[in-house]
């Protein structure tokens, strides 16, 4: 397993008057091998978005460090790192510069100095991989919201990182955009093996995942697989988060004496166990 | 306060070369006292609806009253001030307009704009972050340095604050964790209920509408479309797929649940609770355990 990411008991605190301010990021380790999907996730303020400008060096750690494939953060690599880096921020409408999608797309390649014919096909190649290849010459604010986003993934993509950050990407998006830019990753991770980290509080994004850094106050809080992190059940819900739609429905059920033998993370799980369970003697 | 619109039409820019129609003959009443969801896929027009309901946006077709105001096409209208006074609109991601140097000042701006005397609004200011969940201490505090959804909290304290009738919310809790979404909605829900308010709520969230509101108006390519109780609105999911949009994930569930009964359930469930109980009446009793 190649290593691509790791935190290294990574300390830090914002700026602060208080002379004893609190850290929002505390003493946290983790590591990201290649071809993994993690969701870091916690409740609003737990540090997550704090990690994700650790990661990509807009911040560095007072204590610990951040490796990007082995070499320690700094100044000297920052703009290496990063062109290895995607980024998709929250917000669809703040990160367009270009007039035209494919525009949009090249800004990235622009900046690295890559031959224009190279340009060329690669823009059209990460349009592609997104499904948004019909939309060359749209101008990227009349586009929806899953679209705009997944223009964006596009931008990250021409760059051929090594990693694709999503910082809430989804959390503005109605239901359709959200299942549009998921199922674009999905697909992605299919096909080429992406490396993805995912912050965000929606749970049935980090169902998808292959392991969860569950962040509370500042701290690690836990780690595990998706099953493993929701078999914590009531802490979860006591730390500001939630149960996913299929596992707070099996509660609900078995409360009513519904027989179902398994926490049911999804909802195909969860209509098996009740026909099994009730049907298939 | 009622609101009723009547054939309301609305153009952006409307009168030059860029004049986009954004609604078509818009038509319906909401009643005192209401919680009205507004649903619609996006581009239908419902934030574009929702800015009449104080006057924001004026129609270029129609007219639109709300209580004992008239605000016609064509006409200059006076007073609305006042109206804003009685009709508060919370927008998405309002803590974007936090601007004072403290929170004590931010929620008191509001008010003292409308000749409320500083006590008074200092006053109002104090019950207030109370009553949105916030302790006293943060009144003192810079509003920045707050976190996101203290400060959304601080921005609808400012919306309460001139004691509105009508409190239009849009998409209150886009990029809120699931904890602060429940507590905004719990919030509004109760003073719903206890201050007697018309809650007029504008969402793609399926979820909130289903368990929040009596009623729900559907928008689509710039007209409302259809309208009913929450229970009549997702018992016709086939209807709802044709405006773009999907049913609640529990109506959707229920779905897959009475394709394998082989039977439909009584009655088309709101809630998670609604549909375990409703399950596990219809469920072969346990054999023998």
């Amino acid at each position: 397993m190649t290593e691509i990411l790791a935190l290294n008991h990574v300390t830090f605190a914002y700026p602060s008057e208080d002379p004893t301010p609190r850290n929002a990021v505390e003493d946290v380790s983790f590591s990201v091998n290649e071809g993994e999907w993690i969701a870091i996730v916690g409740h609003n303020g737990s540090g997550k978005s704090t990690i994700a400008k650790l990661m990509n060096g807009l911040l560095y750690p007072q204590q610990g460090d951040v490796r990007f494939m082995r070499d320690v953060l700094s100044d000297e690599n920052l703009w290496d790192v990063r062109s290895q880096m995607g980024m998709v921020f929250q917000n669809p409408d703040n990160q367009f510069v270009g007039a035209t999608v494919q525009d949009d797309v090249a800004f990235a390649l622009e900046n690295n100095g890559i031959p224009y014919e190279v340009m060329v096909e690669r823009v059209h190649e990460a349009l592609a991989q997104v499904k948004m290849e019909d939309f060359l010459d749209h101008e990227p604010h009349h586009l929806s919201g899953g679209q705009k986003q997944r223009v964006a993934i596009a931008g990250a993509l021409a760059l051929r990182p090594k990693l694709l950050i999503l910082d809430e990407a989804t959390s503005m998006l109605d239901p359709q955009g959200r299942m549009e830019v998921l199922q674009t990753v999905q697909q992605l991770r299919a096909e080429t093996g992406l490396t993805v980290i995912s912050i965000t509080h929606d749970l049935e994004e980090a169902i998808l995942a292959d392991r969860l850094l569950f962040m509370n106050g500042g701290k690690k809080f836990a780690t595990g697989t998706p099953n493993e992190i929701f078999a914590l059940g009531d802490e979860l819900i006591e730390l500001g988060l939630d149960l996913p739609f299929a596992m707070k429905l099996s509660r609900l059920l078995k409360a009513e004496g519904v027989a179902l033998n398994g926490q049911n993370m999804t909802e195909e799980e969860l209509v098996n166990d009740l026909w099994t369970s009730n049907f298939n003697a | 306060m009622d609101i009723e619109l009547q054939r309301v039409g609305f153009s952006y820019a409307a009168g030059t070369p860029f004049e986009k129609r954004a609604l078509y003959e818009v038509d319906f009443k909401i009643d005192s006292g209401t919680y009205q969801a507004i649903i619609g896929h996006t581009g239908s027009g419902k934030s574009t609806v929702l800015q009449h309901f104080n006057g924001l946006l004026k129609p270029t077709e129609g007219q639109v009253d709300i209580g004992d105001y008239r605000i016609t096409a064509g006409k200059k209208a006076k007073n609305l001030k006042e109206v804003r006074q009685y009709v508060g609109i919370v927008f998405q991601f309002p803590e974007h307009q936090l601007f004072e140097e403290t929170v004590l000042k931010d929620i008191m701006f509001g008010p003292l704009n409308f000749g409320v005397s500083k006590e008074d609004a200092e006053a109002r200011a104090r019950e207030l972050i109370t009553l949105v969940g916030l302790p006293t201490e943060v009144l003192e505090k810079s509003p920045f340095d707050l976190s996101g959804g203290q400060m959304r909290r601080v921005a609808i304290a400012g919306v309460l604050a001139m004691k509105p009738d009508v409190i239009v919310l849009d998409e209150p809790t886009a990029g809120l964790d699931p904890r602060g979404q429940k507590e905004i909605m719990d919030m509004f829900y109760t003073l719903h209920k206890e201050e007697g308010l018309t809650t007029i709520l504008v969402t793609h969230s399926m979820e909130d509408a289903a368990r929040y509101a009596d009623d729900i108006i559907i928008m689509h390519d710039g007209k409302n479309v259809l309208r009913g109780t929450p229970r009549d609105i997702f018992a016709d999911a086939a209807t709802l797929r044709g405006y773009r949009l999907e049913p609640p994930r529990i109506v959707r569930f229920q779905e897959k649940v009475e394709k394998l009964l082989g039977h439909p359930l009584d009655t088309v469930c709101l809630t998670e609770e609604e549909l375990a109980k409703s399950v596990a009446k219809h469920l072969p009793k346990e054999r023998g355990k």
